[in-house]
């Protein structure tokens, strides 16, 4: 036993015991403990193995930048990797195991890699496993893939609730230590509205550390004082277990609030994990300060912790870190922690101070080697002696903890977010936050002022210039008076000299010094090199140990300053934030909603097999009894309109309404074709055209007054096309007297098409249906017999007399089923999206498998609709140009097979006999192909170089996906009643 | 890019309300425009550094069109207005 739990002290309920399991053994802990200090306490040192090298690894802090104590929390699906167990709190049944080791901790096969390690060094996989390159999917990546990474990503589906808020306020608060508490209160007192934010379970931060009294109170209890009037002011919040991780423009600040992460069971009416986006009038950041590693032979080996963590352990969680630490310091930090084990009653093995002389106090009989370095630590699982050497002599001095301190490292990433670089500062031996203007304010210890006294006086006045700022009045304030401090002031060390093993700057990572060196030497000394180089800063730490010094050393080994090195780029997120934190809740249904038209009920009674159209699902086709193929109910459909009649649900296509004295101008703007002088009461397709020139989208608009018309767009591009009318309206035309607005879910909307449509309408509505009173391309109002009032278009997609009945959404279901009904004896059927699609292949209509973005008017056939006499149209001047006119072109032509049972599919190329398959050989594509029913063969509609004049000629329809080649007769794209006749009937 | 718009009909929204179309500061030429005024029209786009005007639409918010001024290297937002407004200035 070295460490252990100290029988007095500390801010945890020794009433309140939790037992938890960390690799199946059953331990004890306190409320008030991290995972952490609850292992410590239970003598469990070795926690986890280092990525590269499978060194034995223990915890080294008691905060967020903990490099090896990574462990997996929680079983099956609630499983997290790589959760600090530093940050992690413990619960009662809290479940860890250790993670990058097997058959276990102890005895890890993966730790051969130690004994590798002179053939590991940086860029090793950049430099090994260059050739051959076959090798690297079938050999390399997957050798690679399963010694990479530490936790493993559980793949069940996450059964936690996530969700998304907003916040605002005039001053965030990040940090609640004494900094942090300080600005809140003033600020609070002032009557801001303040958010205090704090990743801890406990707010306090260092104070919750301190041994020195304020205001004659001990440091935590001047902490809670400060929390209990912040929490009486109802202006204040204060977030604990909230991580503010990203500065984001117009200080908009994203964080993540670990609601549930600390219970066994969450409840399911709270989420799990919230994720906050704050918008802040102004921010302080009071972020304090990381202590920095010192880098010296063997300081990777469990037990090695910094000092600071000791102190916390001691003070915080009443815990000893060993029953005699040995303290290797460059500065006042060492001799305060030395202080906290002296007051504890732990033995102090010796201090080893590298400068070779301060003012800083030993407590009485402590031996200290001043001038002195770490050389190599012993022990194997844990430290059981420090090699010391001095002036040449070496001596071996026996601990069984090491607390280490290198200085301090200002934290100032969210500061650094924005692209503003990190400022070095000569006198504190510091990378300090860069000015950001008023939006962020840095105070205390992330600025730079180490002292407690100072820390809690730069939190208020900063706090007082922003209430200045911001125009408030502030309330007269007295700052507590600080007995008992420490100067934690240091001399900067970026290695201990003499190490006689590898010297860690990334723990997580193995990367050491050499490594650095050899960066250097190959030509990758910039940091940003280095880093990738090494992998220095690349774990899951993100270099918040490490970086600092990378930087320290490289500016060291080229004998020049770290500012003339720098910081690598600081980027969100602060800590990692769970993914499922940032979907919140659009996930599944939220993430994609599901869009039901109104016939949807009435699709489903009738057997729909649905497909999904976007967010639509869309009845693909509708089975009976008996048959078993897609293609089989397919077929039936498409045979069943062709001779009698079918309903098919055509509610998702766009709908918009359009109004006002312009609208005509408007279309007639918008469209390539006509549309001024379309008599009310009447259809029209029209084709809209982008800019360039090239079709964008196609539908029939309807005049149903003269003021009033009805635009039908395609399912794909109805946000679309609003979005582009909306823009030519307020952009382009402002002054055109025109209004419209989606009408898509307003209106159900059914094609009844067949040569039986007519006895079908006619029995639903009471306006006459004939084809003189009632012709091709007819649009009215009607009413529905019963009085229902609708709409009636006699337009048609299938080829066939057809007919579009739209009536308000909420009777859509009611009048498909009567339309079922009085056709049952026309022999009815409900169609779905395939049998459209042959139907529309059969008669050679156009979709967007044809309107692709590469297609003219002209290309698709539709030349002479293009409106020459109209003085402009979106389209019309580039669509004259050369390319877009040239005879060689690919137009639009149909395809059949020579020998009747080939088949087609779209995307294969057309060669001409013969040719060999190549991008010069290329004669077009086929953009749609099916079975005819109707033919009893596949056809397809395809585009193909200079078509129109090649109908008769024989091309082969190369797939080579399908691997197949075919050989097609061009022909008119119109397979199915080419004179219209039906369309007329 | 900007976390947060003041649109001018419906107060300060967050960005993910607006969809971006590009470059506001082209206008549509005459039909008869030469060739290359066309062109530069419908392909031609600069891509500055700093100050910078753009079509946005507040599509989960009034819909309409904007003028967005800001700055592609500082992210600041300088003015938005309404599209139609623009329209009008401009064409003057």
């Amino acid at each position: 036993m070295t460490a252990y739990r100290l029988s007095a002290g500390g801010l945890v309920d020794r009433t309140n015991r939790m037992d938890f399991k960390f690799d199946g053994r059953t331990m004890s802990g306190l409320s008030g403990d991290t995972l952490a200090s609850a292992l410590l306490a239970n003598d469990q040192l070795l926690v986890g193995r280092s990525f590269k090298y499978h060194r034995p690894r223990g915890i080294v802090t008691a905060g967020p930048s903990e490099p090896n104590a990574l462990v997996t929390i929680g079983q099956g699906s609630r499983s997290d990797p790589n959760t600090k167990a530093t940050v992690a709190e413990l619960y009662a049944g809290l479940d860890a195991r250790s993670q990058n080791r097997w058959p276990s901790l102890k005895h890890d096969v993966g730790a051969l890699n130690n004994l590798l390690s002179p053939f590991l060094s940086a860029g090793f996989y950049y430099k090994t496993f260059m050739w051959p390159a076959a090798f690297w999917e079938k050999v390399y990546e997957p050798i690679i893939r399963r010694a990479a990474g530490l936790g493993r990503a559980v793949l069940e589906r996450d059964p936690e609730t996530y969700e998304k808020v907003w916040a605002h306020c005039d001053l965030l608060v990040v940090g609640a230590g004494p900094t942090g508490l300080m600005a809140a209160r003033t600020a609070g007192r002032a009557g801001l509205r303040v958010i205090l934010a704090d990743e801890d379970f406990r707010p306090g931060g260092s104070l919750l550390s301190e041994t020195v009294e304020i205001d004659g109170m001990p440091a935590p209890a001047f902490a809670e004082t400060l929390l209990a009037e912040l929490r009486s002011l109802p202006n204040v919040t204060i977030m604990p277990r909230t991580t503010v991780f990203g500065w984001y423009d117009d200080n908009v600040f994203g964080a993540v609030e670990r609601v549930q992460k600390h219970v066994a069971q969450p409840q399911a009416k709270l989420p799990v994990e919230r994720l906050w986006r704050i918008v802040a009038k102004r921010a302080l950041l009071a972020t304090g300060a990381e202590e920095r590693p010192l880098v010296f032979g063997g300081n990777d080996r469990p037990g090695v912790m910094m000092a600071s963590a000791v102190s916390t352990y001691a003070n915080r969680f009443g815990v000893a870190s060993g029953k005699s630490v040995a303290i290797f310091t460059n500065g006042g930090t060492g001799y305060r922690t030395a202080a906290d084990l002296a007051a504890q009653g732990i033995e102090i093995a010796v201090i080893i101070d590298s400068r070779a002389d301060a003012d800083d106090v030993a407590p009485t009989g402590t031996r200290v080697i001043r001038s002195g370095s770490v050389t190599d630590t012993k022990g194997k699982h844990r430290v059981s002696g420090i090699v010391v050497e001095r002036s040449g002599f070496e001596d071996t001095i026996a601990c069984d903890a090491v607390a280490m301190s290198g200085g301090w490292n200002p934290v100032i990433h969210l500061a650094c977010q924005r692209g503003a670089k990190a400022v070095w500062s000569p006198e504190l031996n510091s990378f300090l936050a860069p000015d950001v203007g008023n939006g962020l304010a840095v105070a205390g210890a992330a600025a730079g002022i180490y002292s407690l006294a100072a820390c809690l006086s730069d939190g208020a006045g900063k706090a007082a210039a922003i209430i200045a700022d911001l125009g408030f009045s502030a309330v007269s304030d007295v700052l507590p008076s600080v007995s008992g401090e420490i100067d934690p002031s240091f001399t900067a060390l970026w290695y201990a000299p003499g190490a006689k093993a590898k010297a860690f700057v990334d723990f997580q990572n193995d990367v050491h010094v050499k490594d650095l060196g050899l960066a250097l030497r190959e030509g990758f000394g910039h940091v940003e090199h280095a880093k990738r180089y090494t992998t220095n800063g690349m774990a899951t730490d993100q270099g918040k140990l490490s970086g600092i010094n990378a930087t320290g050393l490289l500016a060291a080994m080229q004998g020049i300053s770290p500012a003339d090195v720098g910081t690598t780029t600081f980027r969100p997120f602060y800590t990692p934030v769970a993914f499922g934190a940032l979907a919140g809740t659009s996930r599944d249904e939220h993430a994609a909603p599901v869009r039901k038209s109104p016939l949807y009920n009435w699709a489903q009674k009738n057997g729909a097999v649905f497909v999904d159209s976007g967010l639509w699902y869309r009845p693909a086709w509708f089975a009976r009894d008996g048959e078993r193929t897609w293609r089989q109910s397919t077929d039936r459909e498409v045979l069943n309109v062709r001779q009698n009649v079918g309903i098919c649900d055509v509610s998702t296509l766009g709908k918009i309404e359009i109004f006002g004295r312009d609208a005509a101008e408007f279309l007639n703007r918008l469209y390539c074709n006509a549309f001024l002088k379309l008599p009310v009461g009447k259809a029209r397709y029209g084709l809209m055209l982008r800019e360039d020139g090239m079709v964008y989208d196609d539908g029939t608009t309807s005049r149903l007054s003269s003021e009033h018309f009805f635009m039908t767009t395609t399912t794909a591009l109805a946000g679309g096309v609003m979005s582009h009318m909306e823009y030519c309206a307020q952009v382009l035309w402002p002054d055109l007297k025109v209004r419209f607005c989606s009408s898509t879910d307003q209106w159900a909307q059914m094609a009844i098409a067949g040569p039986k449509a007519r006895h079908v309408v006619q029995a639903l509505v009471e306006d006459d249906v004939s084809d003189a009173a009632f012709p091709f391309l007819a649009a009215q109002a009607v009413t529905l017999k019963g009085g229902l009032k609708g709409r009636l278009f006699r337009i048609s997609f299938s080829g066939e007399l057809a007919y579009e009945l739209a009536v308000p959404a909420w009777f859509g279901e009611a009048v498909a089923d009567a339309a079922m009904e009085e056709g049952r004896a026309h022999g009815i059927c409900a169609y779905g999206l395939e049998a459209l699609n042959v139907l529309r292949l059969e008669k050679g209509h156009v979709t967007h498998a044809e309107f692709d973005g590469r297609v003219t008017p002209d290309d698709a056939g539709f030349g002479r609709m293009v409106s020459a006499q109209k003085s402009d149209f979106i389209g019309k001047r580039l669509s004259t140009r050369y390319g877009l006119t040239a005879a060689d072109r690919m137009q639009m032509v149909g395809l059949k097979p020579v020998e009747a049972d080939k088949t087609f599919r779209a995307g294969a190329h057309l060669l001409r006999e013969g040719a060999k398959p190549s991008t010069l050989n290329d004669q077009g594509y086929v953009s749609s192909a099916g079975f005819s029913p109707t033919l009893g063969h596949d056809i397809a509609l395809a585009f193909l170089k200079s078509g129109r004049e090649r109908y008769g000629e024989r091309v082969v329809v190369w797939d080579k996906l399908g691997g197949t080649e075919t050989v097609a007769e061009v022909c008119h794209p119109v397979f199915v009643d080419p004179g219209n006749a039906k369309l007329n009937s | 890019m900007a976390s947060l718009i003041s649109c001018p009909h419906c107060g300060t929204r967050p960005k993910e309300e607006f969809s971006i179309r590009g470059d506001a500061s082209v206008l549509r030429p005459d039909p008869e425009a030469s060739d290359e005024a066309w062109n530069d029209y419908v392909h031609i786009r600069a891509n500055p550094r700093g100050r910078y005007r753009e079509h946005w639409q507040h599509v989960a918010g009034c819909r309409r069109w904007l003028v967005v001024e800001r700055d592609t290297m500082t992210h600041e937002v300088y003015s938005v207005t309404d599209g139609a407004v623009a329209a009008r200035e401009a064409a003057r």
